[in-house]
C-alpha cells in the first residue's frame, strides 16, 4: 500500500517538500546541539527539562486520545465513527514517532540510548513508559495497517486484529497514566504532587487529540472526496467539549487545594504560573492566552448553534488546540521547576534552535502523518469511483 | 517506617511482574528489614555549622572537592557543576526558614551536598541503574559511563545536588587531575563521598580540607563511632526530612 504514498498531486509533493525542507532544518540545528551539547537550548541547572519533554508530554496525550474513536465504534458499535478510526489510529503513530523523537532529542549521550535496554530498571517510570509507548505504537500500527489492507480488497478484517483492538483501549489510558505518573510521584516537585495529575491528563487529552483530529478531518475533506460524515464530526465536538470543561474543573479543584490549605509549597508555583513571582514572569502572559481561549472554546461549543457552525468549530478547535498546547506544552512542565526545590527562580525560555529542533521533530510527525493519510485517501477515493 | 516509596514500588514491581500478588508482598518486607546487624556500613556527614561559620568566606572544601574531582568553574550559573557548594539558610533549609531566624545562622551560608539519602528517589528514577546506592556502605553513585543523560534524577532530587554538563567541561578545569574521569559532556554528575578515597582509607576531601574541622564524617552502623556520639550529645537537623529520603547530612546550627 505504501506505494499509494508515491503518487499525487501537485499539492501534496508541495507539502512533502516543505515538510522536508523544515525537517532538514530541524536536523541542521540538531546536529549543532550535538556537537556543543544541550547548553544551547534555553535549559538549566534549575529547569532541567524544557520544550522537549513537554511536547513530549503533551503528544502522548494527543496519541491517548484515539481511544476516543476507537471506543465508541468498536465496544458500542457506534456506526457514524466507522471512517474515523483509521485517522484516529495513524494520528496516535505519528504522535508516538514524535513522542519517541523528543526523548530522543532531550538526552545529553543519544549513543547511549540502548542502555535503557540494556540495563532495564522497572523501578524507573520510564521503564514502564517505554513500554506502553512501544506497545501503543505497534498496536496502532498494526491495527491500522491490517484495517486498511482489508479494505483495499473489501474483505472484512481478519478475526485475530479484534483482540488487538480492545487490548489498544485500556492501553491507551495506561500510555497517559504512566506518563502521569513520570511527575506525580515526586516529592521533590510539589507542583506535579498531586494524585489527579493523570486523570488531568486525559482529560486534556481527550480535548486537545479530538480536537486535531476534527481539524485534520476538515483538511482531509478539503483535498479528496473523503467524507467521515456530520454526525462523527458533531459527536468528536462533544467529546471535545466534555473533556475541555472537565479539564477546566481538574485544574480549579487543584487551585483550590492549593489556595485554601495555602501551603506555600504548592502555592507559589500556580503564582508564579499565573501572577509571576518576585518579578519573574515569562510564562504569565501564556497562560492568560491559555485561560481566554479555553473559555472562548467553552462558550462556544456547549452552545449547540455555534458548535454546529462548521466555521464556528473550527475556530474552537484551534483555540482547545492551542490552549492546551500552552498549559500543558509549556506551563506544566516548565512551572515544576520554578520556584526550584531551593526556592530559587530560574527562568525558562527556548532558544532559536531548540525551536527549531521542536519544529524538526514536529515535521517529521507530520510528515509519517501525511503519508498515511494519502494512503487512506487513495484506497477510500478508489473506492469511491 | 511502614511502607516507604521504595518498598513500595518495589512490591508494584514485583506483584506485577511476577503476577503472585500475596507472594511478592511477603517477599518486599522480607528484603527491607534492617540490616544494622551485619557489616554494612552506613556512611554519614555531620556538618557543624558553628565551626563552620567561624571562617567566614572560606572555601576550602569547595576548593578541595572540585580539584580532586575534576569539577569545571563554570560562569554561567544556568551550566554550573557543583559537588559541594554554599547555601543561604533559607534556600539549604526552606522548610525550616522564618522571619527571625538568629542572626548568628544568617550570618554564613551552610555548606551543602549529596546527601546520600537512605531513600535516594534520584536512584529511583534511573531508567539505566547509572545511579545506585551502594550496598557496601549506602554511597549513592554514578556510573558516568552508563548515564543517558536523560536528567530525570536532576528531577527527582529535592536537593539540587546533581549537575549535568550542558558544556564541554574541559575547557574549564585548570588543573586536570588524571587519576579521576573528567565527565564528558551530556551526563550528570553528583558528589560520590569521595568513594575512590575511602577505598584507600583516606577521608574525603572535604572533610580533610576543613581547618576548622567542622565536617565529620563516619559510619551511622558502628554505635562507638565518633559520628554516632557527635549526633547523640547534639542537636542536629536535616534537609527537608519531610520528604521521606533520609538524608545522611547532619547539621549542628
Amino acid at each position: 500500500m505504501i506505494e499509494y504514498a508515491l503518487s499525487g498531486t501537485k499539492k501534496y509533493w508541495t507539502l512533502i517538500f516543505s515538510l522536508i525542507v523544515i525537517i532538514g532544518i530541524g536536523f541542521t540545528a540538531y546536529l549543532y546541539q550535538l556537537r556543543e551539547g544541550l547548553g544551547i537550548t534555553g535549559m538549566s541547572r534549575d529547569v532541567s527539562w524544557g520544550l522537549y519533554i513537554a511536547q513530549f508530554t503533551f503528544l502522548v496525550g494527543v496519541a491517548a486520545s484515539a481511544v476516543m474513536v476507537v471506543l465508541p465504534y468498536y465496544l458500542h458499535n457506534y456506526k457514524a465513527f466507522g471512517k474515523m478510526t483509521i485517522l484516529g489510529e495513524f494520528l496516535a503513530v505519528s504522535s508516538v514517532v514524535m513522542c519517541g523523537l523528543f526523548i530522543f532529542v532531550d538526552i545529553g549521550q543519544p549513543s547511549r540510548i540502548l542502555n535503557t535496554l540494556l540495563y532495564p530498571s522497572p523501578r524507573s517510570v520510564f521503564f514502564w513508559d517505554f513500554i506502553s509507548l512501544g506497545g501503543y505504537f505497534l498496536l496502532n500500527l498494526v491495527i491500522g495497517w491490517v484495517s486498511l489492507e482489508s479494505e483495499r480488497k473489501s474483505v472484512p478484517p481478519p478475526s485475530w486484529i479484534k483482540p488487538l483492538i480492545y487490548l489498544s483501549i485500556p492501553w491507551a489510558i495506561s500510555i497517559h497514566t504512566v506518563t502521569a505518573f513520570i511527575y506525580s510521584g515526586l516529592g521533590a516537585r510539589s507542583f506535579w504532587f498531586t494524585a489527579i495529575m493523570a486523570p488531568r491528563f486525559l482529560a486534556s487529552a481527550f480535548a486537545a487529540g479530538p480536537a486535531l483530529l476534527i481539524l485534520l478531518t476538515f483538511i482531509v475533506r478539503k483535498v479528496s472526496t473523503f467524507d467521515p460524515g456530520k454526525e462523527a464530526i458533531q459527536t468528536l465536538a462533544k467529546i471535545v467539549t466534555y473533556a475541555i470543561i472537565i479539564n477546566v474543573f481538574f485544574i480549579l479543584l487543584e487551585l483550590f487545594t492549593a489556595f485554601y490549605s495555602g501551603i506555600e509549597e504548592h502555592t507559589q508555583h500556580f503564582e508564579y504560573l499565573f501572577f509571576g513571582l518576585h518579578g519573574k514572569s515569562a510564562l504569565v502572559p501564556f497562560m492568560w492566552v491559555s485561560i481566554i481561549l479555553a473559555i472562548t472554546a467553552i462558550i462556544l461549543l456547549v452552545n449547540p448553534r455555534t458548535r454546529k457552525k462548521e466555521g464556528i468549530l473550527i475556530l474552537a478547535c484551534i483555540a482547545v488546540f492551542v490552549s492546551i498546547w500552552i498549559e500543558k506544552g509549556m506551563g506544566l512542565v516548565v512551572t515544576g521547576f520554578i520556584p526550584s526545590p531551593l526556592e530559587k527562580i530560574t527562568e525558562y525560555m527556548p532558544t532559536a534552535p531548540e525551536i527549531a529542533i521542536t519544529l524538526g521533530v514536529y515535521g517529521i510527525g507530520f510528515l509519517v502523518l501525511s503519508i498515511l493519510y494519502k494512503i487512506v485517501i487513495t484506497i477510500r477515493n478508489n473506492e469511491a469511483c | 517506617m511502614g511502607i516507604n516509596r521504595r518498598s513500595f514500588l518495589k512490591m508494584a514491581g514485583l506483584a506485577s511482574i511476577s503476577g503472585l500478588g500475596i507472594k511478592g508482598f511477603t517477599k518486599a518486607f522480607g528484603s527491607e528489614s534492617e540490616t544494622t546487624k551485619d557489616k554494612k556500613q552506613k556512611l554519614a556527614l555531620v556538618i557543624d555549622m558553628r565551626k563552620c561559620r567561624e571562617e567566614q568566606g572560606c572555601r576550602d572544601c569547595i576548593l578541595a572537592c572540585h580539584k580532586v574531582h575534576n569539577v569545571p568553574e563554570i560562569e554561567n550559573p544556568k551550566h554550573e557543576v557543583k559537588w559541594i557548594w554554599k547555601e543561604n539558610f533559607e534556600h539549604a533549609f526552606p522548610s525550616q526558614n522564618h522571619k527571625y531566624v538568629s542572626d548568628k545562622v544568617k550570618s554564613a551560608p551552610s555548606i551543602v551536598l549529596c546527601n546520600h539519602c537512605d531513600n535516594p528517589p534520584c536512584v529511583e528514577v534511573c531508567p539505566t541503574q547509572a545511579t545506585f546506592k551502594r550496598e557496601s556502605d549506602g554511597i549513592v553513585m554514578m556510573d558516568f559511563h552508563r548515564c543517558i543523560g536523560c536528567r530525570y534524577c536532576m528531577v527527582a532530587c529535592p536537593y539540587g545536588a546533581r549537575s549535568f554538563n550542558w558544556e564541554e567541561a574541559k575547557p574549564h578545569i585548570k588543573e586536570i587531575n588524571p587519576t579521576f574521569p573528567v565527565r564528558a559532556k551530556g551526563v550528570v554528575e553528583k558528589c560520590n563521598l569521595c568513594a575512590e578515597r575511602i577505598a584507600k582509607n583516606e577521608l574525603p576531601a572535604c572533610v580533610e580540607a576543613c581547618k576548622e574541622k567542622a565536617i565529620l564524617f563516619g559510619d551511622l552502623n558502628d554505635p562507638d563511632s565518633e559520628i554516632r556520639h557527635v549526633l547523640s550529645t547534639n542537636d542536629t537537623i536535616r534537609r527537608k526530612p519531610h520528604l521521606s529520603t533520609m538524608p545522611n547530612v547532619y547539621y549542628i546550627m
